[in-house]
């Protein structure tokens, strides 16, 4: 498994995590290159389902970070965020898909090293936990073998 | 159910209504809804317990309100998805007469909405005891197990989307399933596919599911889809302290929020 490279998406915000990790990158501070940030207006704004066609597309983790409660650009996007993530994680614990793969988080634009931390310490997990083999087997399994089952 | 037949009649008569939804009896001898706009044919009326559909779910299609003013014949769960269909406004209390039925099958006397808020008030609102061992069970098993558990339903689905037509709250003119741009949901079956079906719609009902059991009953191939929100039913009230279907103006659980919502997983 050494040399196996987690695939991360990280879904962030315009406001407080995009730019926090822009000062990251000024403040030169060095974090794992295995994340994709892929920027949103506001983390109100990032569907549930994304997260599941991040999946099924090869994702082995997934990173969701905004503004911090009270910070939002838009007043109350993450506070909407929110109660759609406690949501999201029932729903996803019940039916059995590994929430340890996703890190729910609140980065400021201030907060670059944090930033930092949050992408390293998701990495040193997904890299323990190895490719997410039991989603890629559902989403990669072959409709000839599908219709055999019924 | 003299009572419940009396009452239509008298209804359909005075003409405070224009048609009682209502059970039948059917063909093989299970229950099938009626529409009833003539008094005369009120004495079709059945109540027993094969009466389990949740006639609600008509309240909100077109040519069901072309009749006008509605009685409908309304068990628990039919009564919360009318409180529920109110409060997204959906349909106007002035047009809907509620023919509550209780518990143990009495007609129970609605005159208003206010006393169907407080009939409601005073019910068990928890998921129905026959789901809870389920619901139960399943939380018991590790997470791989689940996984499976899922994977092995899913794959039985056949999109037919009967769990979307069956549930009074899926009332969407144009659902996400039917957009193709972007394709939130692929149109073939396959089990990857059915799961997002799934886990959409659930999302999609987190905090507006009444817990009447209605889609996994619709359902042909036996999927228990209801347990899906039936849990996130049990989640909402955890956290939110909340039973959706309980007042004509309550808010919507995920489109409103309090600054004090707690949880533990964020960091």
């Amino acid at each position: 498994m050494s040399d196996f490279e987690p695939k991360i998406v990280a879904f962030v915000c315009n406001w407080c995590t995009y730019a926090g990790a822009d000062l990251t990158g000024t403040s030169r501070i060095k974090y794992s290159p295995s994340v994709k940030i892929i920027r949103f207006p506001c983390t109100g704004r990032i569907d549930f389902m994304l997260l599941l066609k991040a999946f099924a597309n090869g994702a082995d983790g997934i990173i969701v970070s905004g503004c911090h409660p009270n910070d939002c650009h838009y007043t109350s996007g993450n506070f909407h965020a929110k109660r759609r993530w406690i949501m999201f994680k029932e729903l996803m614990d019940f039916m059995g898909i590994d929430m340890k793969r996703i890190t729910f988080s609140w980065v400021s634009a201030a907060e670059g090293a944090r930033w930092a931390e949050v992408v390293n310490e998701t990495d040193a997990r997904i890299r323990e936990l190895g490719p997410y083999i039991s989603y890629k087997e559902m989403v990669n399994r072959p409709l000839e073998e599908e219709v055999r089952n019924e | 159910m003299n009572s419940l037949i009396a009452r239509a009649k008298e209804l359909l008569e005075k003409k405070s209504v224009d048609v009682v939804i209502g059970y039948e009896a059917g063909p093989t001898g299970l229950a099938r809804p009626a529409f009833i706009t003539d008094p005369e044919r009120a004495d079709k009326l059945i109540y027993d317990e094969h009466c389990e559909q949740n006639l609600a779910v008509y309240l909100t299609k077109q040519e069901v309100k072309n009749f006008g003013r509605m009685g409908i014949v309304s068990a628990l769960p039919v009564m919360r998805s009318i409180m529920m269909l109110i409060s997204e406004k959906q349909i106007v209390p002035e047009n809907i007469v509620v023919l509550g039925i209780s518990a143990e099958g009495k007609l129970l006397d609605i005159a208003d909405i206010n006393v169907m808020r407080g009939y409601i008030e005073k019910s068990d609102l928890t998921n129905p005891d026959k789901f809870k061992t389920a619901l139960a069970e399943l939380n018991k098993l590790n997470q791989e197990e689940r996984f499976a558990y899922w994977q092995k339903e899913f794959e039985k689905c056949i999109k037919c989307y009967a769990c979307r037509q069956a549930c009074p709250m899926c009332y969407c003119i144009r659902c996400s399933t039917e957009v193709n741009q972007p394709q939130w949901i692929p149109v073939q079956s396959n089990t990857h596919g059915n799961m997002e079906w799934h886990i959409l719609r659930a999302m999609h009902l987190a905090g507006r599911c009444i817990s009447c059991g209605e889609c996994g009953r619709a359902c042909p191939v036996g999927i228990p889809c209801h347990l899906l929100t039936m849990h996130l039913t049990d989640t909402v009230y955890d956290y939110f302290k909340v039973y959706a279907g309980t007042s004509e103006n309550m808010n919507s659980v995920l489109s409103t929020y309090e600054p004090s919502d707690k949880e533990s997983f964020i960091k």
